[in-house]
């Protein structure tokens, strides 16, 4: 190694919603951090896919890390929302009985959330339930109602969290797989394609590759298998169908197909539970749509295929233990936190904690930053705000008044905020400002939205991507200057 | 004049392509003073801009235009007629007063948030296509998956390809169009999958755009998979049976980077459907009375927006109709309200106007729901004509004589599309 060759504190392999979480909590300290990911964009992996829901905690057994990290997890979701600015509400969870069944069921959720710490958890009645959510099935029996249990953006909040970690001081490096990782000198080398990062620490949050890139650094004892879910995405005029997150009593290896109200308003139905071979496998079927649908008109009938607006699959990275692996290794350095599958997402900022404990125990210093931010604005979302704000804002900003979205009435002013704030493809933009994901899909925005990255990348349109690598939108035609 | 707008007018039109460029042109003839056209676009002319092809005006001008020149033809006479057009506007809502005049919310670059007052509306937002999404193609989500419309864009407007190998699923017109203007790009276009037994397109177009360039249109087929990670790499189809459900037993794959969607268009009613209007569920445009005014007194519909036409000429006639209606409505003149109710029957997937009134000069459009030949179309026992066939793709129009209706006693009346023995030559 050259003299002046930079050696980081800590290398994160993975940018979904794990590694984010803990790059953003390594820069409330004196630390140098990177954060490496294979995508164009943070977030492009599972991540993007999630259902998007904070569960109270009440579904995992406390016998597992999953299940200690899940409420801690939700608990922090408060100050975070209020640091970060995604979108993010407790609307509260209720999980429904089918079948006589099912009642006892509820009750031992309803036990082993209350064992956890888990407030609010009351068991409704038919009457109650049905009251509050008018348009369910009136063959339900009752439900087990949790308060705590929210919704969110996971783009959006990973988004936040990488704005946050590297505004303090945390580098990232996008399209930039891990080939290869090495160790030098008391440090690791990760090898990707373009340069080989030097390290003290690797943490191993790569999702569904976790196992592999374990596999890099001469560690073998565990796999991962990618367990697909698809979700369909219904029309907005549907807003309100339900209140709150509408659950079945869980299955075996799934919290079962759910009825989600999202952050935005949109209702989304899904996902299933299918493991697959393949970790590219993110195809949604027709068995898939028909599950989803029979299954979710039996909890709320007035569900139809034909609201559908999109759907799309995500795989969740499920390791041969069930449960997370988080923890040091028997390569010096080298820490997996590997098999983050459902609750994940409730648990990231928990495992976040968690890391840099173990991280303090394996002999890193953690001195806090003293100018540490911890603000970040968020999207302007200018089509939630009143008439008034609304006017407030293009008075100052005229390019408020530009609507390029209609579907979601996303203005110019907000495709700019989404380049200035990373977003560096279509889907970027898409996933930071709403544009094209509305009922049209992007059938009129997206050549607006491709001429301001043109413009404000300084690339001509062949080279936009919906998502980086070959993600090409448009080819030139041919060469007319031969004419 | 291009780019004025003042705080009052008559007839406010939202919308500039070829429904609302009539519009005004009506409601001017009826003798409203005071008329302005609201674009989102930089240029009004709507969608028409996109379609360099020829073909359009054949009915109207009685000759063959591009779309942008049927478009110039109208924002000529509307600049000249003294309407105002603002480009680059976006009306957010609409809301009545007490007194039935109206208000309107456009945002505006230079003029941020402003309101109009007006006493009539003329809703002509046109409509989108229908997306993979809505119809769940299964596969995987890369790009190279796009609506016909859209990919026209990328050509006619921006100078991009949208690809090199080509499918296209669903046989709409824009899709035929398509098909033909990317071959002359030097693009290969390996087919068009359909799923019903006959094309949705119009028979020229299938004539113009697919047969004299070899295209291969397959009917009873649909595409039953979408394959590629980042950029689409192959589709697999399949011929469907009786229910349409595709027979994987006989799918095979074709090796594509482009697929074009050209699977229907759907009238944009987000703004109608904010304002309360009844919106019919067939046409998913507004239910419109015999003056082709919405369930909202004052506020007219045209165009795209109130049913989706096959040729723009048909667009032009009834925007004319709706400006005139909101022409006269503007300037104090009410109508007694319909009492006649027009009701699709056999074969008949819709009807447009919803309802009817003796005594005035009614233009009826129409499709039926399966192909027929020769067949006739019965009003109530009103009239009935003799056609040598009808297909879904293409609309029918009728026109209904004021007199007809007077001696009417009801207040229903059904229309049927039903077969007759063919005549021998």
């Amino acid at each position: 190694m050259k003299n002046n060759q930079k050696i980081y504190d800590v290398a994160i392999v993975g940018g979904g919603v794990t590694g984010c979480n803990i790059a953003r909590e390594l820069s409330r300290y004196s630390l140098k951090t990177v954060l490496i990911d294979k995508n164009a964009e943070v977030g492009f992996g599972t991540t993007k896919s999630n259902s998007g829901i904070i569960h109270a905690g009440h579904h995992n057994t406390p016998a597992t890390l999953k299940g200690r990290l899940v409420v801690r997890g939700n608990q922090l979701f408060d100050q975070l929302c209020r640091e970060l600015n995604f979108g993010f509400s407790r609307i509260g969870e209720l999980v429904v009985a089918r079948t006589p069944e099912d009642l006892p069921v509820l009750e031992r959720l309803k036990e082993q959330g209350k064992s956890k710490g888990v407030p609010g958890l009351e068991i409704w009645d038919k009457n109650r339930l049905l009251h509050e959510e008018p348009n369910l099935s009136h063959n339900l029996l009752g439900a087990l109602w949790a308060p705590t249990a929210g919704v969110i953006n996971p783009y959006e909040f990973v988004f936040a969290l990488i704005e946050s970690a590297i505004e303090n001081g945390v580098e990232l490096k996008v399209e930039s797989p891990v080939q290869k990782i090495g160790q030098e000198e008391g440090h690791l080398v990760v090898q990707t394609p373009t340069e080989k990062i030097h390290s003290r620490f690797v943490l191993n949050a790569a999702g569904i590759f976790a196992d592999q890139v374990a596999r890099m650094a001469g560690l073998d004892d565990f796999t991962i298998y990618p367990r697909k879910g698809e979700e369909y995405m219904l029309d907005k005029r549907l807003k309100g169908l339900v209140r709150h997150l509408i659950f079945p009593v869980p299955l075996k290896t799934t919290k079962g197909i759910l009825i989600i109200p999202t952050f935005d308003g949109t209702i989304m139905v899904g996902p299933t539970a299918q493991d697959v071979g393949d970790r590219h496998d993110i195809a949604t079927s027709y068995e898939g749509s028909h599950q989803v649908f029979d299954f979710v008109r039996q909890i709320c009938p007035s569900i139809n295929e034909r609201d559908t607006i999109t759907e799309f699959a995500g795989l969740r990275a499920v390791s041969d233990t069930d449960d997370f692996i988080i923890g040091p290794t028997k390569v010096k350095g080298f820490i997996n936190v590997a098999g983050i599958q459902s609750p994940g997402l409730t648990s990231a900022p928990s495992i976040a904690e968690y890391v840099l404990e173990i991280l303090r125990q394996e002999g890193l210093k953690l001195h806090e930053r003293k100018n540490f931010k911890s603000h970040v604005a968020g999207p302007p979302r200018f089509a939630l705000q009143s008439l008034k704000e609304q006017g407030e804002r293009i008075g100052k900003d005229s390019r408020f008044a530009k609507v390029v979205c209609r579907c979601e009435l996303v203005t110019e002013a907000e495709i700019h905020d989404a380049i200035d704030h990373g977003a560096r493809t279509l889907d970027g933009i898409k996933f930071r400002s709403r544009a094209g994901m509305g009922r049209c899909q992007g059938g009129f925005c997206t050549s607006r939205c491709m001429g301001i990255l043109s413009e404000r990348l300084k690339i001509p349109y062949d080279r936009v991507t919906k998502r980086g690598g070959d993600s090409w939108m448009v080819q030139k035609m041919k060469d007319e200057s031969s004419c | 004049m291009l780019g004025r707008m003042e705080e009052k007018y008559d007839v406010v039109i939202v919308g500039g392509g070829p429904a609302g460029l009539g519009a005004a042109l009506g409601a001017r003839d009826a003798g409203a003073e005071k008329i302005l056209i609201v674009d989102r676009e930089p240029e009004a002319g709507g969608i028409l801009l996109q379609c360099i092809h020829s073909g359009f005006g054949l009915h109207y001008f009685k000759e063959e235009l591009t779309g942008p020149e049927y478009a110039q033809r109208f924002i000529e006479k509307v600049i000249d007629q003294d309407v105002d057009v603002i480009p680059e506007a976006y009306i957010s809502g609409v809301v009545t007063d007490s007194e039935g005049s109206k208000r309107v919310r456009v945002m505006h670059e230079k003029r941020g948030l402003h309101t109009i007052e007006c006493q009539s509306v003329v809703l002509a937002m046109g409509c989108r296509e229908r997306t993979r999404g809505a119809i769940q193609i299964p596969g995987t989500r890369p790009s190279g998956v796009l609506t016909a419309g859209l990919a026209q864009k990328f050509v006619n407007m921006l100078g991009y390809l949208p690809g090199k190998r080509v499918a296209i699923l669903g046989s709409g017109d824009i899709g035929l169009i398509m098909a033909r203007r990317l071959v002359l790009e030097g693009c290969e276009v390996v087919g068009v999958y359909e799923i019903m037994p006959y094309s949705n397109g119009l028979t020229r177009n299938v004539v113009q755009c697919l047969e004299d360039f070899n295209i291969p249109l397959h009917l009873s087929t649909t595409v039953a998979q979408i394959h590629g990670r980042d950029r689409l790499e192959k589709i697999t189809v399949a011929p469907v049976d009786k229910n349409l459900k595709p027979d994987m037993k006989r799918a095979k794959d074709v090796v594509c980077d482009t697929l074009l969607l050209s699977i229907g268009l759907i009238p944009e009613n987000e703004l109608s459907q904010g304002l309360g209007i009844r919106l019919d569920p067939v046409t998913s445009g507004p239910v419109v009375s015999s003056t082709l005014e919405t369930s909202l007194p004052g506020m007219f519909a045209c165009g795209n927006v109130l049913h989706v036409h096959d040729l723009v000429d048909f667009v032009t006639r009834e925007a004319l109709l709706a400006g005139r209606f909101a022409g006269e409505w503007a300037q104090g003149v009410r109508r007694p309200t319909d009492n006649i109710r027009l009701v699709p029957g056999e074969n008949v997937r819709y009807c447009v106007p919803h309802t009817l009134s003796p005594g005035r000069d009614h233009m009826i459009s129409m499709r039926c729901k399966e192909p027929m030949k020769p067949c006739k179309i019965k009003i109530g026992d009103l009239m009935e004509k003799k056609l040598r066939f009808v297909v879904p793709a293409e609309m029918i129009m009728m026109r209904l004589h004021p007199d007809l209706l007077d001696r009417f006693h009801g207040d229903s009346v059904r229309v049927d599309i039903t077969p007759v023995e063919a005549v021998k030559p």
